[in-house]
């Protein structure tokens, strides 16, 4: 014990006695927050739509409407349900940076964790499908060729046939799912967001759009190949013929015009 | 070629003195003379023996440069393996087998063409050469000689003389052209009334295309957009492209308060309303359905329809509104059709009326 006293006003004893009361706390909670952890879980899940009604006044109520009820600047989020929410705010389309066409893709100003407070909030005003799990939107395993059958029946009429996406009427668009991680994808589908319809499970059952998440995932994923390589975005044979005449075509000629104009003969006339 | 076979008066000092190659017509007083060829210039390469010493070398070049080419493209394709991929910016991943034996193959090509433009371009003779035009008729004694000659083929043959074999032929060679005359039947038969109807007929289910589970009415919510095909109808049909591409059937569910059209609340069931996939001007599949504003856009001409107003045409060349399929509930409580389509689907013919 002498030791240790001779030591107490050394400069790191403050952080010594710190660590060491951390970890004392740290493991007693441990050992008993266990035991109540239901009450605690139903007090987490009370305090989440708290916390997610504030946000809500501050960012969202504007348009929606004080209650979710909507207004003429935005629609009723009564039962659109927390996947709604996870995918319009996790993919930065909400909250809106001005009226237009349909809300773009942008920089996402919430963290996951208030992003969860916002949907347990919105949930809690009506019953609607909840945020999906790991389980159920990882394409591990699923049938990729069923997938882009799927793809090719439901989606690729507005998304083009490798999720490239395409244009709509009047300044609408079906956004490119490149890089698009399958929890907002499975989400997308599950509520339709803005003009996309929905593809509910009674319509879609879960393993259909897990096979689809596996299908984009395989055509148009990070680890993607193109083995011909130069694909042009991917939009079909209108850009790849334009490209084709305009810069085959035209190379072609500027060569076989180079080689006319330019004159061989010592003496230029 | 080198400059020591070029003809001796193209070279500078022959022609100072020596009429201009080329000037074959004298002046004269006719206003329209022919003035002849230019004066012929020359190249560097044929006054300077150097210069044609270096163009013989960028040739040769060019063409050593092919056969390595060519080379490397064998040896790339005995070597790289088909699913190797690599990074070649700016095109992103790429097969690299693809990518060498494009690259090389090009490459040898290229510098055969390249190499042969040089070589004609600096070395081959570019002297000017006039030629005057020949008769088009042919001489007289040619002439003579086909005749001989055609008669005396056709003595030999004994054409004329055999007429069993020269009826005979005419007749093989009257009748080759009717199989082709024939096979014209395979453009018919009209098609009667195949273009007014579907595989849609009274009680038959609606089959969801994606599970092939027919359809509950609960199963379509407000907002989702779902296909479907006739029940009894399945892709291992040998006519089931045929069929699809008349029957096939997209389902959205308004509000029925949403719904303009009387005619369309009342062929809907509790808001749930099926269409004809066929756009009404040239067939395209016609599914870019935007939920909040009901239109359905068709991708090949933007013809636009307005699903919760009887898919009336709001934009666009389609010449009338989509056809949509009056459906019901069967006591087991999955949607049915009530009848096939009242009016033909998909784009206009002569005969529609």
């Amino acid at each position: 014990m002498k030791k240790l006293s001779a030591r107490r006003r050394h400069p790191l004893a403050a952080v010594v006695v710190l660590l060491l009361a951390l970890a004392a706390t740290g493991g007693l909670y441990a050992a008993f927050a266990p035991a109540d952890k239901a009450q605690a879980d139903e007090t987490a899940q009370s305090l989440a739509i708290d916390e997610g009604k504030k946000l809500y006044a501050v960012g969202c109520s504007s348009c929606h409407g004080t209650g979710g009820q909507g207004s003429s600047d935005g629609p009723p989020l009564t039962g659109v349900g927390a996947a709604a929410v996870d995918f319009q705010v996790g993919t930065g389309r909400m909250p809106l940076q001005q009226q237009g066409a349909q809300a773009p893709k942008k920089k996402v100003i919430y963290t996951q964790a208030q992003i969860d407070q916002l949907a347990a909030y919105i949930a809690s005003l009506g019953a609607g499908p909840s945020v999906p799990t790991e389980k159920q939107y990882s394409p591990k395993g699923a049938d990729i060729a069923k997938g882009g059958e799927l793809f090719r029946t439901n989606c690729a009429q507005c998304h083009n046939f490798t999720g490239e996406g395409g244009a709509l009427t009047h300044g609408k668009f079906a956004p490119s799912l490149e890089g698009v991680s399958p929890k907002h994808i499975y989400e997308a589908m599950q509520t339709g967001p803005q003009n996309m319809p929905s593809f509910p499970d009674t319509t879609m059952p879960e393993k259909e759009k897990k096979e689809i998440i596996a299908y984009l995932d395989a055509v148009n994923g990070e680890k993607t190949q193109s083995p011909g390589g130069l694909k042009l975005g991917g939009l079909g044979p209108v850009s790849e013929g334009l490209f084709g005449w305009i810069f085959g075509l035209g190379s072609l000629i500027a060569v076989a015009v180079w080689v006319a104009a330019r004159t061989a003969k010592a003496k230029k006339s | 070629m080198s400059s020591q076979e070029i003809p001796e008066e193209n070279l500078p000092s022959k022609q100072e003195t020596e009429p201009q190659h080329g000037s074959v017509v004298v002046p004269d007083d006719n206003p329209f003379a022919d003035p002849g060829l230019p004066p012929h210039k020359h190249r560097i390469q044929d006054i300077d023996e150097k210069a044609a010493r270096r163009s013989e070398r960028a040739v040769a070049f060019l063409f050593t440069l092919s056969m390595l080419a060519t080379v490397g493209f064998i040896a790339a394709f005995v070597t790289i393996p088909a699913d190797k991929s690599i990074f070649v910016w700016p095109i992103g991943h790429i097969s690299g087998l693809n990518f060498a034996l494009g690259l090389t193959l090009g490459l040898a090509l290229f510098c055969i063409g390249a190499g042969a433009v040089h070589w004609a371009r600096t070395l081959m003779s570019d002297v000017e050469v006039a030629d005057e035009r020949h008769a088009i008729e042919a001489p007289a004694e040619v002439k003579a000689k086909v005749m001989a000659d055609f008669r005396a083929g056709a003595e030999e043959s004994q054409f004329g003389r055999r007429k069993l074999i020269r009826n005979t032929m005419f007749g093989a060679l009257a009748l080759v052209p009717l199989s082709g005359v024939v096979l014209l039947r395979d453009l018919g038969p009209l098609p009667e009334d195949k273009l007014r109807h579907t595989k849609w007929a009274k009680g038959k289910k609606l089959v969801n295309m994606n599970t092939h589970e027919p359809l509950r009415p609960s199963d379509v919510q407000v907002g989702s957009l779902t296909f479907a095909m006739p029940e009894g109808m399945s892709e291992h049909d040998h006519d089931f492209q045929t069929q699809i591409a008349k029957a096939a059937l997209m389902i959205v569910r308004i509000q029925p308060e949403d719904i303009k059209d009387k005619r369309e609340l009342e062929w809907s069931h509790e808001g749930v309303v099926a269409y004809s996939k066929i756009c009404t001007h040239v067939g395209c599949p016609i599914s870019l359905y935007e939920q909040q504003t009901h239109h359905v856009l068709c991708p090949c001409h933007q013809s636009t329809f307005d699903l919760s107003d009887g898919a009336r045409v709001i934009f666009g060349p389609a010449g009338h509104a989509l056809p949509q399929l009056r459906i019901g509930v069967n006591e087991e409580g999955y949607l049915e059709a009530l009848g096939d389509f009242e009016e033909p689907v998909g784009p206009a013919f002569f005969e529609r009326g």
